[in-house]
């Protein structure tokens, strides 16, 4: 066992998804496809007499987050100016909210081996998001302010976190709840969800934290999870041979799967925070937090709830359907495309996401592929009812993923309708047992084994589409028929 | 109200000022008169008043969510000193 014990803190930060920017109505676009600065306006400059005006929306897409993240709601919030002195916010100060934030005092509960673990989130307030840069190498970065002024939410956990593994489970769960809101998409590689990580490592001894260094400039979870493994390694490295750890800003090299130290902090940050003059402060009534609260929509846990209750499946089955929005909403739509429960969890956690992996689709792309709830539910149907087995519904499987056509339609294409007809079965089970003489015999002496082999000999003659209660039935019977 | 250089020396970082040492030493002197000044104000009694951000009686303006149409990218950057296809030309930020 070692002798260092991890610490992690995690910030978020989500862009909300609303149509007009933070304090004016600027339209927010997609920052990384649009043209540079077509969605700017004399607010996202910074042009002097300019009044910043609060998006309402914002503000209950953070309380949402802030109702999901078990928070409390405190009856007033404020935005404050934090001293900002780089180009890609032009004002000099960036307005965000310092001590009356919107949300406080929540938590998030992950599940990680089969145990429940309670991480603590401190605070979310709101904020704007600062322009895009891009470094040219020759001394000089081009600013494009498509992004300045959209709305973030910024969600500060307590340092709860104890190993990389519990960081992504937080995060994988933090970025479902934003999902599942309609206030974030999740992406990543957009920069619309970004996550920092304050690391520091604890002896066994020690009575207090170490000195903590924050990683920056994660673009996905799994970097996140890589950049603290390589951090906590060596920190831990460090204070073994006697060195020592300063505070610093560090990126992340996901191609040289390495730190990188971006800068030293010499004293720490000096923001010289103060009230926002130009906003007057939001007061919420405890109707309004009501009102919020009864139209969230349902969230991962109570999912888990009623699918376990409700439909039979385990637990850990309703948690892989909860874990990305997606995938419980392709679940719910074939519910109500008729499928029984348990077979839908069972072909998209088996067949379906088998596929997908073989074709190297993310399982939260589940809303975008060709095979839609109602093709799954029919796909079930169809074997329930006889006309194709199970082996003909696998085969299915990867046409439905090619064409997109329906499976009955499929079915008529391919010639897949499985063969119930006694006539036909009977006929073709002699013609195997005809041709197998030796081990009908061993069969009929005893070796109770061999009637597998002769039911997979029929079954390929019947190219797989023999209905298999049917055929056991019958060869079992024609087997008898040769004992006289 | 003393102000010492050092504090002086900060506040100019923080402020992105570069100083000689003759200003910092104005700068001091000039600062620990206005402090001295706000220490009188501070003699006022203000038990009875609430604190406030702000003098106007307001609360909770805000819009909604509704967007209009954004300038045009030639105004966005009709006044920069330096632009390259639509963006801005800054001096690098973080050092390569």
């Amino acid at each position: 066992m070692s002798d260092w014990k991890t610490i992690i803190g995690l910030e978020v930060h989500a862009e909300l998804l609303t149509e007009s920017k933070m304090f004016s109505p600027c339209p927010v676009v997609d920052s990384v496809e649009a043209a540079p600065n077509t969605a700017v306006d004399p607010l996202s400059l910074g042009l002097p007499g300019t009044l910043p005006v609060v998006n309402m929306q914002a503000v209950e897409y953070a309380m949402m987050v802030g109702l999901a993240l078990n928070c409390e709601i405190p009856p007033v919030n404020q935005f404050a100016r934090k001293s900002y002195f780089y180009p890609d916010l032009p004002k000099g100060f960036q307005i965000s909210q310092y001590d009356r934030p919107l949300a406080v005092n929540g938590y998030i509960d992950i599940a990680l081996d089969g145990e429940t673990k309670r991480i603590r989130v401190r605070r979310a307030h709101l904020e704007e998001d600062t322009g895009k840069l891009t470094h040219e190498g020759d001394g000089s970065s081009l600013v494009d302010y498509n992004r300045a002024g959209v709305p973030l939410l910024e969600i500060v956990s307590e340092p709860d976190i104890f190993s990389s593994a519990e960081a992504e489970a937080y995060s994988r769960k933090l970025r479902a709840l934003l999902q599942y809101l309609g206030v974030n998409h999740g992406d990543m590689s957009k920069g619309v969800l970004r996550f920092e990580a304050n690391v520091s490592v604890m002896h066994k001894d020690d009575t207090a934290f170490r000195t903590r260094r924050e990683i920056k400039n994660l673009n996905s979870i799994r970097s996140m999870v890589r950049a603290i493994d390589a951090e906590v390694a060596w920190q831990i490295r460090q204070y073994e041979s006697g060195g020592a750890v300063t505070p610093a800003t560090l990126g992340w090299d996901e191609a040289g799967g390495k730190i990188v130290v971006q800068r030293y902090k010499e004293r720490a940050d000096e923001y010289r925070y103060f009230p926002e003059p130009d906003i007057p402060v939001i007061e919420v009534s405890r109707d309004w937090v009501e009102e919020v609260r009864a139209h969230l929509p349902e969230l991962p846990d109570a999912k888990v709830v009623r699918y376990t209750a409700d439909y039979g499946v385990t637990d850990y089955e309703a948690r892989r359907l909860v874990e990305d929005r997606a995938i419980a909403d392709f679940f719910e739509a074939m519910l109500a495309e008729g499928a029984p429960a348990k077979q839908a969890v069972n072909w998209m956690l088996g067949g379906l996401f088998r596929t997908m992996n073989e074709a190297n689709v993310g399982y939260d792309e589940i809303g975008r592929i060709r095979i839609t709830p109602a093709m799954l539910a029919e796909l079930i149907a169809l074997v329930q009812a006889g006309t194709i087995n199970n082996t003909t519904a696998n085969t299915l499987l990867s046409h439905m993923w090619e064409s997109g056509q329906m499976p009955s339609a499929l079915v008529k294409q391919l010639g897949l309708e499985q063969v119930s007809d006694t006539g036909v079965l009977r006929e073709t089970i002699e013609t195997v047992l005809n041709a197998n003489p030796d081990m009908v015999a061993g069969y009929l002496a005893g070796k109770d084994k061999l009637i597998k082999a002769l039911m997979g000999q029929c079954m390929a003659a019947l190219k797989g589409k023999g209905n298999p209660q049917a055929v056991t039935d019958l060869l079992a019977e024609a087997l008898e028929a040769r004992r006289q | 109200m003393k102000f010492d250089l050092e504090t002086v020396r900060g506040i100019a970082e923080l402020a992105k000022l570069e100083l000689t040492e003759d200003e910092i030493a104005t700068y001091a002197g000039q600062l620990a008169h206005i402090l001295t000044y706000f220490e009188h104000l501070q003699e006022l009694d203000t038990s009875q008043i609430e604190p406030t951000a702000s003098v106007l009686p307001f609360t909770n303006v805000m819009r909604k969510d509704v967007a209009q149409p954004a300038l045009d990218p030639s105004e966005v950057i009709a006044n920069a000193p330096d632009s390259d296809a639509n963006q801005f030309r800054v001096s690098a930020v973080l050092p390569e």
